[in-house]
């Protein structure tokens, strides 16, 4: 039982990670408190993909004359492409939080969807006519 | 040990982070959370993860996030607890119903953890399908010390192409989202 | 920050170092932690302090819009340019071996340097894009 836990707790330790950044990702209403959720979350992710690279006894994936084992150096690799990737999705989330907050003065979604359908009625959603109320298009557009 | 110390560093700031009212202390305590995960991985041998971690995640998704606290709100919006507004009892729902599918989803990944080979362990699935001969060829083949930079350049080009071509579009987007006219 | 002379001089001390370090890490990343993509961010970072604490317009003069845009382009086509390089040498795209420079171990060596350096072009550029895009500006 205790070589089980020894074996598996480090990854129940990421899946608590995981579960704080989902949290944060669906309960909370900030969108930057979203955005850092979503950092969470994917180093969570990233933690669990470096481990499963881990080899008993191994070195670093750097060619050197006394080394026994090498890490798994794959792993490694597309791990540094996913930082990559999640920096710039978290610039683009940052810019568009910037322009919501030029649009409705607010970064809090619950506010935001009140705004929105004061705007625009459900019932008349989508008829040309009043399209160009939409907030979302004089949002893509204004220039200050 | 001192993994296991360091672990529950990171849950803690993880959820600090989460649990904060002013955005600003949420960024700088993500940034620690980020200096911690970079020596998490340096523990678990994986240098160039580790530095890029330390350097973008700790460096400049910090800044990035203050540069945007800079032109929106410091602090996050509560939602009163003393008034009993119907506003709150239907947050408290929305909220209990949200925190079971989270229990439920973490349960459903602790189950599966109990498959999982153990930490460590040199004959694992993942350590067994092209990194023999990653490890066996790459000197031979690139003449390059390191296999990180090896497959990421070398065996694996098209994939770095596809991510230097993600943060060029990451950068026209933000240009395009933000830049004023003159 | 521009009022704070402790802060100023010792990051105008520092700021040289950190670029060196930075060019360090792109070449050195074949055969030590590093590469591209961490030299890239780092000498992003320099030219970010720099902006920080002298100020956003005197941070454009030393990057200007045109010159960050530019450069922004120039690595993505450095990285495909070595790609078709491979082509027109008759291997296959991004096959570096195939690059005319000597055995095939010194091309592929090579060819992992260019497209390192592009890597790193394009990575510079768009942090320090994205900082200045993102940052309050001094006349918001």
């Amino acid at each position: 039982m205790i070589e089980f836990i020894l074996a598996k707790y480090n990854y129940w330790i990421y899946i608590v990670l995981m579960m704080i950044g989902f949290y944060a990702i669906i309960v909370k209403e900030n969108l930057i408190k979203k955005i850092i959720g979503i950092n969470i979350f994917q180093t969570a992710v990233f933690l669990f993909y470096i481990s499963i690279a881990k080899v008993k006894g191994g070195t670093a994936p750097i060619i050197w004359e006394k080394a026994g084992p090498y890490d798994n150096p794959l792993p490694h690799v597309l791990i540094l492409t996913g930082i990559v990737v999640s920096v710039s999705t978290t610039a683009v989330a940052l810019a568009l939080i910037i322009k919501i907050y030029k649009a409705y003065g607010s970064i809090e979604e619950d506010k935001i969807l009140e705004m929105k359908e004061e705007t625009v009625p459900l019932s008349i959603k989508g008829s040309k006519k009043n399209s160009e109320h939409l907030t979302s298009d004089s949002m893509l557009y204004t220039d200050e | 040990m001192i993994d296991i110390i360091l672990l529950l560093f990171l849950v803690i700031c993880g959820f600090v982070a989460v649990a904060m009212n002013d955005l600003l202390s949420t960024t700088i305590i993500l940034g620690a959370y980020s200096l911690i995960m970079a020596i998490v991985w340096t523990r678990l041998n994986a240098v160039d993860v580790a530095f890029t971690e330390a350097s973008v995640g700790a460096g400049i998704t910090t800044v990035l996030i203050i540069a945007a606290l800079s032109r929106t709100q410091r602090m996050e919006a509560q939602i009163l607890a003393g008034g009993r507004s119907k506003k709150y009892e239907k947050y408290k729902v929305k909220r209990l119903l949200l925190l079971m599918v989270i229990l439920v989803t973490g349960g459903i990944l602790m189950y599966g953890t109990i498959d999982m080979p153990a930490f460590g362990n040199p004959n694992d699935p993942a350590n067994l399908h092209v990194v023999p001969r990653y490890i066996k060829k790459t000197y031979e083949e690139t003449g390059v010390v390191n296999f990180v930079t090896a497959i990421l350049a070398n065996y694996r080009g098209y994939d770095t192409l596809g991510e230097t071509s993600v943060i060029f579009t990451a950068g026209l987007s933000v240009i395009l989202l933000l830049r004023r006219k003159k | 920050m521009k009022e704070h002379i402790v802060v100023r001089t010792v990051c105008s001390i520092l700021i040289p170092f950190i670029q060196l370090f930075a060019l360090y890490v792109v070449a050195n990343g074949e055969s030590s932690p590093g590469g591209g993509f961490q030299g890239g961010v780092i000498l992003g970072a320099s030219i970010i302090l720099y902006a920080i604490v002298f100020g956003m317009k005197s941070g454009r003069k030393r990057v200007s819009e045109r010159l960050s845009d530019l450069l922004i382009s120039a690595g993505v086509l450095i990285y495909a340019g070595v790609g078709l390089l491979a082509i027109f040498a008759g291997g296959a795209y991004l096959e570096y071996g195939a690059l005319p420079l000597g055995t095939k171990k010194l091309a592929s060596h090579l060819g992992i340097y260019g497209i390192e350096i592009g890597v790193a072009i394009t990575v510079a550029a768009v942090m320090i894009t994205i900082f200045f895009e993102t940052a309050r500006h001094e006349d918001d």
